[in-house]
């Protein structure tokens, strides 16, 4: 057993990281603020092949596998919890589903250029009602000649302003329940399918999270992902891969908290002495870097599992619930040891903090994690 | 256009720390980057090579953990890489280093220009261009900002210390980048597993491929340069107040400025 990265995953990290140093953190802040989409970072990490890095090169991805994937995703939030998400979402939950499903021509036609960075990719199942309780989706599809016509809307669906493709769930036969979904891919300026508005949102708010509303939007029969009523199975499959993206990106965001903090506590001075000196601090410190250690050890472990070919959504989900529940105590702790000047949008602590907070909810909250390990178990 | 970069592996100088004791760079555990004028020198080749067609080959001596520089310079977009490393190489300064480059470079097909970095960050010489450009017998630019290439001339901007100046010449020709003259693109991640699962490939000449050269030339023979010694030098500040009549006074101040030399008897 070898917990040391290739070289090849060195060399990754390292050109991330530089990517996200020089290109991401100066934004980070006014994004944050302005809630603007960051489309020319997008478009650069396009460029630097960093949105299709799982994807085969013969699907015009970069080939690596699904650990440098992760890598990507953690470096990236170091700097901006959007940028992650940005990433994982298009990467996890559009291009792979087109990888493991997609005909021959769906991935001509949309995997290689999903892959090459020069579309953005959604993924679409929540519904208003149906949130955790995917199965209910209230979302239609009807064949009609060679078309399946879409009606219904779907809520809080990422990179949604400004995606090219998108992942949409509906059922094609209510009788058949779960069985009756079916996956469809959907382009943005399709007649019959307009966006609600940008979302308010707490964190992350540079990513575009909105409605998706079908109307009549017909969709050619060519654009079925995979079988008829197989696409709960997709949906979920591809929420397992999605849950190491997001447990990255909350690897990320708890990383730079314990990176700032452990320099802002060794300048700040109170009663004469950096307050470093006193042992809470200390102690505190070390709760974080080893349980950030650990959740490390769970997401790069999830992601060897996803390249090993079997089920991996067990190891997914114990990555998701890990780490997302310690970045939000890490990122807590450390607005704590900033004191005051942690709840202040001066220093990047408050925002990590809000942006921690989305990784226990989407792709799954905390409770399905724990749904499906303990499922696992007692199966 | 077919192009040639010279890169140099450097460590990065962000990370390195001092020795406080003996005034020398820590270089263990010190991460090497390609120094960073020839990430511009690479960048600079692959836009002309987008624009004009042609080849890059970017060429670094160093030792055999050099590779991971040239895999870097792949995974940018160069065609193909050349590691020059040999013990006959070991303890080559400048002009050893520049003869390597050169005979290396003879032993290529046809180029028509050859980029190198304005200096390296460690050995802060700036000579190596330069004496390339002498061995090979063809012209040279250094300090450049800015490059424009038209048939068979090219047009390029010299910095100079207080504005610049704009010169042609013809090919082939060495020019020697600063910063200012692009932003380097980022390694692409495709081009990284490329270069990692041998898809590209990181060629290794020994002395050996150079052809009939002098070998003398190589390594520490080759290499007339003496260290004597190294340090960092300290910046003390001293106060001598001095003392009597302003005439006095005036007079020793002209006694201590000859002592310093800062002016002469
Ligand atoms: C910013 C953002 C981006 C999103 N992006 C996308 C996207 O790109 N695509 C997409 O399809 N969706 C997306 N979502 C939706 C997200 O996946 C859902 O919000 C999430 O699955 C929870 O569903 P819900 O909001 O309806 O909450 P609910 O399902 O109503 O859950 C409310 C609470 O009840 C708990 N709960 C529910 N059922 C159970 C149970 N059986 N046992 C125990 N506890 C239970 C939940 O854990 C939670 O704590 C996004 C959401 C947000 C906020
Ligand atoms: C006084 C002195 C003594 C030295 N003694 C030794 C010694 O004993 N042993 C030893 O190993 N080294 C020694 N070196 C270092 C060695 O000379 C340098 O590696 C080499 O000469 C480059 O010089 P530089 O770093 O000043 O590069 P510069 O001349 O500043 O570099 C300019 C450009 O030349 C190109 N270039 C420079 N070096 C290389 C290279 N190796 N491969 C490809 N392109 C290159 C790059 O494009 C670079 O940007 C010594 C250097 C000095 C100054």
């Amino acid at each position: 057993m070898d917990f040391e990265l290739t070289d090849q995953q060195k060399m990754i990290k390292k050109v991330v990281s530089d990517f996200a140093e020089k290109e991401v953190e100066p934004i980070a802040a006014e994004i944050d603020e302005t809630c603007e989409f960051p489309y020319e970072n997008v478009e650069k990490m396009g460029e630097a092949h960093m949105l299709g890095i799982p994807v085969p090169q013969e699907y015009g991805g970069a080939g690596a596998d699904t650990l440098s994937y992760a890598i990507t995703v953690e470096e990236l939030s170091k700097a901006c919890g959007t940028h992650g998400i940005i990433c994982s979402a298009h990467t996890s939950l559009a291009c792979d589903p087109l990888v493991k499903y997609g005909t021959k021509e769906q991935k001509e036609k949309y995997l290689k250029p999903l892959a090459k960075g020069e579309l953005l990719g959604a993924y679409a199942l929540t519904e208003p009602n149906a949130g955790t309780d995917a199965a209910s989706q209230k979302t239609t599809a009807k064949l009609d000649g060679d078309e399946y016509v879409l009606n219904g809307n779907k809520i809080f669906i990422t990179n949604a302003g400004a995606a090219d493709v998108f992942i949409v769930f509906a059922m094609t036969d209510k009788s058949k329940g779960t069985r009756g979904i079916s996956g469809f891919i959907v382009e943005a300026d399709t007649p019959g399918f307009t966006l609600g508005k940008k979302e308010d949102k707490m964190g992350i708010n540079a990513s575009d999270t909105r409605e998706l509303i079908f109307d009549d939007c017909r969709v050619p029969k060519e654009n079925l992902l995979g079988e008829e009523g197989k696409g709960f199975k997709i949906a979920m499959g591809t929420l397992d891969g999605g849950r190491i993206g997001v447990a990255a990106q909350a690897l990320g965001i708890a990383q730079r908290a314990l990176d700032e903090t452990v320099q802002y506590v060794k300048e700040r001075e109170q009663f004469n002495r950096a307050i470093s000196k006193f042992q809470n601090t200390q102690f505190k410190i070390a709760e974080m870097e080893t349980k950030i250690q650990a959740a490390r050890s769970l997401v790069y472990q999830a992601a060897f599992a996803k390249d090993q070919g079997g089920s991996f959504s067990k190891e997914a989900a114990m990555a998701k619930y890990y780490a997302s529940d310690v970045a939000m105590e890490v990122t807590r702790e450390a607005i704590q040891l900033h004191g005051g000047y942690g709840y202040m949008k001066e220093y990047p602590i408050e925002r990590l903090f809000r942006d921690a907070k989305i990784t226990e909810i989407y792709e799954g909250t905390t409770e399905v994690q724990k749904m499906v390990i303990g499922g696992s178990l007692l199966r | 256009m077919d192009i040639v970069v010279c890169v140099k592996q450097v460590p990065d100088t962000n990370e390195v720390k001092i020795d406080p004791e003996e005034g020398t760079l820590i270089r263990e555990g010190v991460p090497s980057i390609i120094n960073p004028e020839d990430k511009n020198g690479i960048e600079e080749a692959l836009k002309l090579k987008e624009e004009f067609g042609g080849t890059v080959t970017v060429l670094s001596m160093g030792p055999p953990q050099a590779e991971k520089a040239l895999k870097e310079a792949l995974a940018m977009g160069a065609d193909e890489a050349i590691l020059l490393s040999d013990k006959a190489f070991a303890g080559s300064d400048t002009l050893a280093t520049s003869y390597i480059l050169s005979c290396a470079i003879e032993q290529l097909d046809d180029f028509d220009m050859i980029f190198c970095g304005r200096q390296a960050i460690d050995g802060d010489t700036a000579q190596v261009g330069s004496q390339i450009a002498e061995n090979l017998g063809i012209p040279q630019v250094t300090y450049v900002e800015d490059v424009k290439v038209e048939d068979n001339t090219v047009e390029v901007k010299r910095r100079l210390e207080d504005g610049y100046s704009v010169l042609e010449t013809s090919l082939p020709v060495l020019l020697t980048v600063l910063g200012e003259v692009n932003e380097p693109r980022y390694p692409s991640i495709k081009g990284i597993v490329d270069a990692h699962s041998g898809e590209t490939e990181v060629k290794k000449w020994g002395a050996n491929k150079l052809g009939d050269v002098d070998q003398s030339k190589f390594g520490l023979s080759g290499s007339p340069t003496q260290v004597h010694d190294t340090f960092v030098p300290t910046h003390e500040k001293k106060a001598e107040i001095l003392s009597g009549t302003p005439e006095e006074k005036a007079h020793k101040l002209i006694d201590k400025l000859k002592e310093e030399k800062v002016v002469s008897k």
